[in-house]
């Protein structure tokens, strides 16, 4: 069973008279478990393709069906509550969050609003989540300001799998990270999937960091999708000159073993 | 509370913080200090200043204490600046937070509002207002109030506006908090601290503006004030310059603590975001 369709899917921004399609007629799909790269030049459309996704912008034109329902039909309440099943890790680690919050209110707020667990036993869960990070318990006291980059993006893994979603969205979501601190989250979020099941859209402009999670690669350019492929296929034999525009940027990618650090594909 | 260690740690804000902290035990134990009706004939009429152990200040040509007549004015300084910026503020913010929220047709009406209330002189405002309605001190708070909510109510709607775009209120939406509980809990108190810092301001212009409607005879009369004292005064200015010199000093000293206050608070709170 398909777990997303994304259909048509439009969007257009005028700015200054000048109109821009920023998303323009994409279609995707996306199994359970699988890990989808959206790659693309700066300003192709990913972000906006990303936050329609998530209902966080409006859409011009098209249709996503997710978990079999008609996910752009969905208001109010009903959305409030189907948001458990799609949660988003965003690329800036400090803009994400309240800069009042301490991370046991930011592990907090999807517990108590998803009702995940009863409220009693909401420190032990959170202490749990921060475990699965990798993150030792008494983090949760902290402010969010008093943990470092790669810690809170931890913490922002932690909030979002704590609604068990079965689709989460990353946008950059390891750009702002240091590259020893990178392989890492890289490694957890493959760890995730493989005990969770868990599908990835992860958004990224960096085609190593998407070779080495990906299971297939889609690629974007000026607001459309100009090609889509199995991981491999892509990085060895890309069809469209914006995918290999994006491999001719990073010189060693097609010379190296095409297996990723983490994982076969 | 740390935003208080910050602010005595700017020069401003401690003397600031200091001059207030004086004027606020005036106004508290004016009764204590200076037993008795203000308004009342204490003695002989325009007695010089520091002749008279029982007169320090002095008194004015009905034999009122001018010494008296300070502290209670600070009284009412304070508690008509204080009131009419917190009515301010209030306006201010409610006004910002709807238009800020509501966007669209909502946010257009009241903007065109708030021009209004920006264009108009804030004091020909509070003058009009008083002439017509008559001087009592709620009429003098509320006529301040009216000319000076327009520039907190800017600032919220800026700061909503802003604020509102912001990942983290975007990462709320996305765990499915409820939009009433984003507003209150995400986006308001992060954009309260500028809006705070304004309102040291708009208490020091209130006060200004209450002398100067007292100076004009629109103050209430059943009141001492430093701006009636001022205008009493204003009459022998040239034989007895102390009766309008002390509570114009009493202004000055008020006014310069409110400013320096505020930008103790402005420093703090920018001091407090910079810290990791
Ligand atoms: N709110 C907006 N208003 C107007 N134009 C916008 C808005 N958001 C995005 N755009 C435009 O839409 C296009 C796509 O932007 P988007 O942020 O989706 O690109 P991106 O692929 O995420 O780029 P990057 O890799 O730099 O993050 C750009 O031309 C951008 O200028
Ligand atoms: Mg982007």
């Amino acid at each position: 069973m398909t777990l997303l369709a994304i259909k048509n899917l439009s969007k257009r921004f005028s700015s200054g008279g000048r109109r821009v399609a920023a998303v323009d007629d994409v279609s995707l799909t996306l199994e359970p478990g699988e890990t989808l790269g959206l790659v693309g030049a700066s300003g192709s459309g990913k972000s906006t393709l990303a936050r329609i996704l998530m209902r966080l912008l409006p859409a011009d034109a098209g249709s996503i069906r997710f978990e079999d329902e008609d996910w752009l039909a969905l208001s109010g309440a009903d959305l409030r509550r189907r948001r458990a099943r799609m949660q988003m890790v965003f690329q800036d680690v400090l803009g994400a969050f309240n800069p009042r919050a301490t991370v046991a209110s930011v592990l907090d707020d999807p517990l108590r609003i998803h009702a995940i667990v009863p409220k009693a036993e909401r420190p032990k869960e959170i202490a749990a989540l921060l475990d699965r990070v990798g993150l030792p318990a008494s983090y949760a006291d902290r402010s969010i300001r008093e943990v470092s980059g790669g810690q809170r993006q931890r913490i922002a893994i932690a909030r979002a799998i704590a609604t068990k979603p079965s689709l989460i969205v990353l946008d950059e979501a390891v750009s702002a990270l240091d590259v020893s601190i990178r392989g890492k989250i890289l490694e957890l979020l493959v760890e995730l999937q493989e005990e969770r099941g868990i599908s990835y859209l992860f958004v990224s402009h960096d085609l190593a960091v998407l070779r080495a999670v990906s299971h297939r690669i889609a690629v974007m350019d000026a607001g459309r999708l100009t090609e889509t492929g199995p991981m491999r296929q892509v990085i060895e034999n890309p069809q469209s000159p914006a995918a290999m525009a994006l491999i001719h940027a990073v010189p060693r990618l097609v010379t190296e073993p095409t297996e990723g650090p983490y994982r076969d594909v | 509370m740390r935003l208080v260690r910050h602010l005595v740690r700017t020069p401003e804000g401690a003397i600031g913080l200091a001059i207030l902290a004086a004027l606020v035990l005036v106004a508290l134990f004016a009764p204590v200090l200076s037993p008795g009706d203000p308004l009342r004939i204490a003695g002989r009429a325009l007695l010089p200043p520091f002749a008279d152990p029982a007169f320090p200040l002095g008194t004015d040509r009905l034999g009122r204490d001018v010494l008296a007549g300070i502290l209670h004015g600070t009284r009412t300084s304070l508690a008509v600046g204080l009131a009419a910026a917190l009515a301010a503020i209030a306006i201010g913010l409610c006004v910002g937070l709807t238009a800020g929220f509501a966007g669209g047709l909502v946010d257009e009406g009241l903007m065109r509002v708030v021009d209004a209330f920006q264009i108009v002189p804030s004091f020909l405002l509070a003058l009009a207002f008083v002439s017509v309605i008559g001087a009592s001190v709620p009429v003098v708070v509320l006529a301040i109030a009216l000319g000076a909510w327009a520039d907190p109510a800017r600032l919220t709607r800026a700061q909503v506006l802003s604020i509102r775009e912001r990942d983290y209120v975007a990462s709320a939406r996305v765990i499915g908090m409820h939009p009433a509980e984003i507003a209150l809990r995400e986006i308001l108190p992060n954009a309260l601290p500028p809006v705070l810092a304004l309102s040291a301001i708009i208490v020091a212009a209130a006060i200004l503006t209450e002398a100067a409607l007292s100076f004009l005879g629109l103050g209430d009369p059943n009141v001492v004030t430093w701006g009636s004292m001022i205008a009493e005064g204003r009459n022998i200015l040239r034989s007895s310059p102390s009766l309008s010199i002390f509570p114009g000093i009493a202004l000055v000293v008020t006014v310069v603590g409110v400013y320096l206050f505020s930008e103790g608070l402005t420093k703090a709170l920018a001091g407090r975001r910079l810290e990791p």
